[in-house]
């Protein structure tokens, strides 16, 4: 019954505190809210129309949404960079960072599962893949996997921190008998939402270019490349604008991290490269439209031809000590990788999974107008609702948000 | 159809269907046999007592409360009717107590709540086949003024379909395609096509880079030859294992079929076939009111709606009834051979037995039944 009292004490505080902010923070949650307005006007349209008002067809049939999702799940598993050193090697450094971590993994699949809907040919007809009420293919789909270890990681990601703050908030300690086991879980339970999400292609014996051993694997080196790279920038963005204290040794070591994974992920790729190219067989086709286009269609070649210099100079400038400890250029450097794993793990990949076509027919993708309107839409979401958990967070991390008796 | 009387505004909660005596003893439906005529004709009263006792039966001596609530059910089900009440029982209230709206629209939402929330076809009995077949049926009358049947007809034992397409016959007419999309009711407007006709170079071999599956010349065009591809309903499909909700399946005659209904339209389905074999409806399917083939079965080529997959189905509403899919039937050059792979002496074992056959893709596993083969 205290209990009950106390979170409703926290859900008016936080309320309150949501609420009020400086002139740039209403900004910023006014536009956020025009664009996910916008978004919804779009999907508003789609469901109308059907899904012919994206640019997909039968033969690309993902495209925008499948895409974002895929890196989205990199972004949420990235959180386990800060979880596993700071619950579990008991690293202070990372004490700071690690609520945010966990903000962004709740955003970001938050974002994941308004993809995935946003995707659907059906959303009246959702609950049939609720266990129990409808029928879960499980174990044979990836995708039912890829249901529970989402909405699995969701649930430790929301409970980890909000245990922890809501000790804080009445100003206890947390104890860490009881966030330690979770916290633990939750570090297999990253790799594992990153590799079911991998596995989700990977097992397609119809698609070669996802069809290779390598495609899990990668999928982890760029999601701990591209998720604590954005870290960093929220960080970066925290530490300028609120009181919140991040010190620049947090930083240095969550860079470090992002240093190691983009190594690893270019040398995968160089492997990838040296696969497709060196001895080039009907299964590379799909890479050979990606970067040098089949038959004259090139839609997907100034993209890919953006993310891979960006990748190599944001690895290279992230490498060497004097530089990646310069923090104007580590924060260049984190952007750029995050931007250069988007395109790559985003419409770099699903795209060319679907061309050219089992039959060999090239016919291209451009997402249209309502499509992009929303992602965005959803985009802007993830950031509201990351808005919303790191303010309350903050406020009660400073002391500013406590329980009054 | 049947003479089944039965109106619509029961919520046949599991409620096994009582047997109406409209058949008549023979077994038949229609049609003379000897023993109608020894029944004495039924006067008006008799016949509006048998009527009301087929359609609401036991209800009469019950009041709406028991009818409603005195009914076998397991938990699942339980679970699953309150949550439907839940989420759109507001709706289905007002409207069917609205004393403006009359029977047919109270009926219409009582269709359309039963259809909303009723099972995967899969999973259903035979007894619930029929329920949402006749419900179909009815939701059509009552929306366009005309009937169709639809048939829930299930695999029969001993029966494994087989295809084969011979290459050296096929000169790319398309007679099939045509065929196919007037009888499986293919969405007009995006021209969806389950048939690709594939036009090959001669001396290319089976180059599918190089070929055209979109030509619009007259055929059959100098140094080519054609090959036509469609969903080879594999023995071990991987378009099956990868739905997260069961809504395709191989049936038990080796048909892999689509429950149009329990489709969530995520597509994965679409990704995970090797040969190109699933369509989707990006918008909604519209075939003109004439056009619509109105010999339809559950599984086949009943109409769809927007954002559900679908595909060839070798016309299991033709297959199960006896008959070669359209596509076989309208080719002129008798390229298409079809039949039960289980018969001995089906045209089709006799091809596969006699003929150098191959079939595509071997190396992935997928156990096509659908084989290609030269004279």
């Amino acid at each position: 019954m205290r209990r009950l009292k106390v979170f409703k004490s926290l859900v008016i505080d936080s309320v309150d505190a949501i609420t009020q902010g400086s002139k740039k923070y209403h900004i910023w949650m006014a536009f956020l809210t025009f664009m996910m307005l916008m978004g919804m006007y779009c999907y508003s349209i789609q469901l109308d129309q059907g899904l012919s008002a994206t640019g997909m067809t039968d033969r690309v049939s993902w495209g925008l949404y499948i895409s974002n999702f895929t890196f989205l799940v990199g972004v949420a598993a990235a959180a386990v960079m800060l979880v596993m050193p700071t619950y579990v090697l008991k690293d202070i450094d990372f004490k700071q960072a690690v609520l945010i971590g966990e903000g962004l993994a709740v955003a970001a699949l938050i974002m994941c599962l308004a993809f995935v809907i946003a995707d659907m040919g059906g959303p009246s007809v959702l609950w049939h893949m609720i266990p129990g009420i409808g029928v879960f293919n499980f174990p044979n789909s990836m995708l039912t996997w890829d249901v529970l270890v989402l909405n699995g990681y969701l649930f430790l990601n929301i409970t980890i921190p909000f245990y922890i703050l809501f000790r804080h908030y009445q100003g206890k300690e947390s104890k860490a008998s009881v966030y330690v086991p979770g916290a633990i879980l939750s570090v297999f339970w990253a790799v594992g939402i990153h590799l079911v999400t991998a596995f989700l292609y990977q097992g397609l014996q119809a698609r070669p270019f996802w069809n290779n051993a390598l495609l899990g694997p990668r999928f982890l080196a760029s999601a701990f490349a591209a998720g604590p790279a954005l870290i960093i920038l929220v960080l970066a963005i925290i530490r300028t604008y609120t009181a919140f204290k991040i010190d620049d040794k947090t930083i240095k070591k969550i860079a470090m991290v992002v240093t190691v994974a983009a190594q690893i992920n270019l040398i995968m790729l160089i492997s990838e490269l040296f696969k497709e190219f060196y001895a080039p067989t009907h299964h590379s086709e799909s890479a050979y439209y990606l970067f040098f286009g089949l038959h004259g269609k090139t839609a997907l070649l100034p993209w890919i031809w953006t993310a891979i210099p960006l990748n190599v100079l944001a690895t290279v400038l992230l490498t060497f000590h004097k530089l990646r400890n310069n923090f104007r250029v580590l924060f260049f450097s984190c952007f750029i990788l995050f931007v250069a794993i988007w395109i790559e793990k985003g419409f770099g990949l699903i795209v060319p999974g679907f061309i050219p076509g089992p039959y060999g027919k090239i016919a291209e993708y451009t997402p249209t107008g309502i499509e992009i309107g929303v992602t965005l839409g959803i985009w802007a979401m993830g950031a509201f609702v990351f808005t919303i958990l790191a303010k309350t967070a903050i406020g009660i991390e400073l002391g500013k948000l406590r329980y009054k008796k | 159809m049947s003479s089944d009387n039965k109106k619509w505004f029961s919520l046949n909660l599991n409620r096994k269907k009582k047997e109406s005596s409209g058949t008549c003893g023979c077994g038949k439906t229609s049609g003379g046999c000897g023993s109608y005529s020894e029944h004495p004709q039924m006067t008006d009263e008799e016949f509006a007592e048998a009527a009301i006792n087929a359609s609401i039966g036991e209800e009469r001596t019950k009041d709406g409360f028991d009818q409603v609530f005195d009914v076998k059910m397991d938990r699942r089900s339980a679970f699953k009717k309150l949550t439907a009440s839940l989420l759109i029982g507001a709706g289905a209230v007002s409207t069917s107590c609205s004393v403006i709206s009359g029977d047919e629209s109270k009926e219409k939402a009582q269709i359309d709540w039963e259809e909303q929330f009723k099972g995967n076809y899969k999973l259903m009995d035979d007894d619930e086949k029929k329920g949402t077949v006749e419900r179909l049926m009815r939701s059509y009358e009552l929306r366009t003024g005309k009937n169709i049947s639809m048939s829930s007809k299930n695999a029969e034992d001993d029966v494994l379909f087989g295809y084969a397409f011979n290459i050296s016959k096929c000169q790319g007419y398309m007679d099939c395609v045509n065929a196919c999309v007037e009888e499986n009711n293919q969405d007009r407007n995006s021209q969806m096509q389950y048939i690709r006709i594939h036009e090959m170079k001669d001396g290319k071999g089976f180059n599918f880079n190089e070929a055209d599956d979109n030509y619009y010349h007259e055929v059959p065009a100098e140094g080519h030859f054609y090959m036509g591809t469609q969903c080879f309903h594999c023995d071990n499909p991987p378009c099956v294992e990868v739905c997260p909700v069961q809504a395709t399946w191989r049936e038990d005659d080796g048909l892999v079929v689509v429950d149009y209904d329990w489709c969530v339209g995520c597509r994965y389905c679409m990704a995970a076939c090797p040969y190109d074999g699933r369509r989707f409806n990006w918008s909604k399917p519209e075939v003109p009111e004439t056009e619509i083939n109105k010999n339809q079965h559950y599984l086949g080529n009943r109409m769809r709606k927007k954002g559900v997959v679908e595909k060839c189905t070798f016309c299991v509403q033709r297959s199960r009834a006896g008959k070669n899919p359209a596509c076989v039937e309208a080719c002129p050059t008798g390229a298409r051979i079809f039949g039960n792979l289980l018969d001995p002496n089906s045209t089709i074992r006799w091809v596969l037995e006699n003929k150098k056959v191959f079939r595509l893709k071997e190396d992935l596993g997928t156990e096509p039944k659908f084989w290609y083969f030269m004279d």
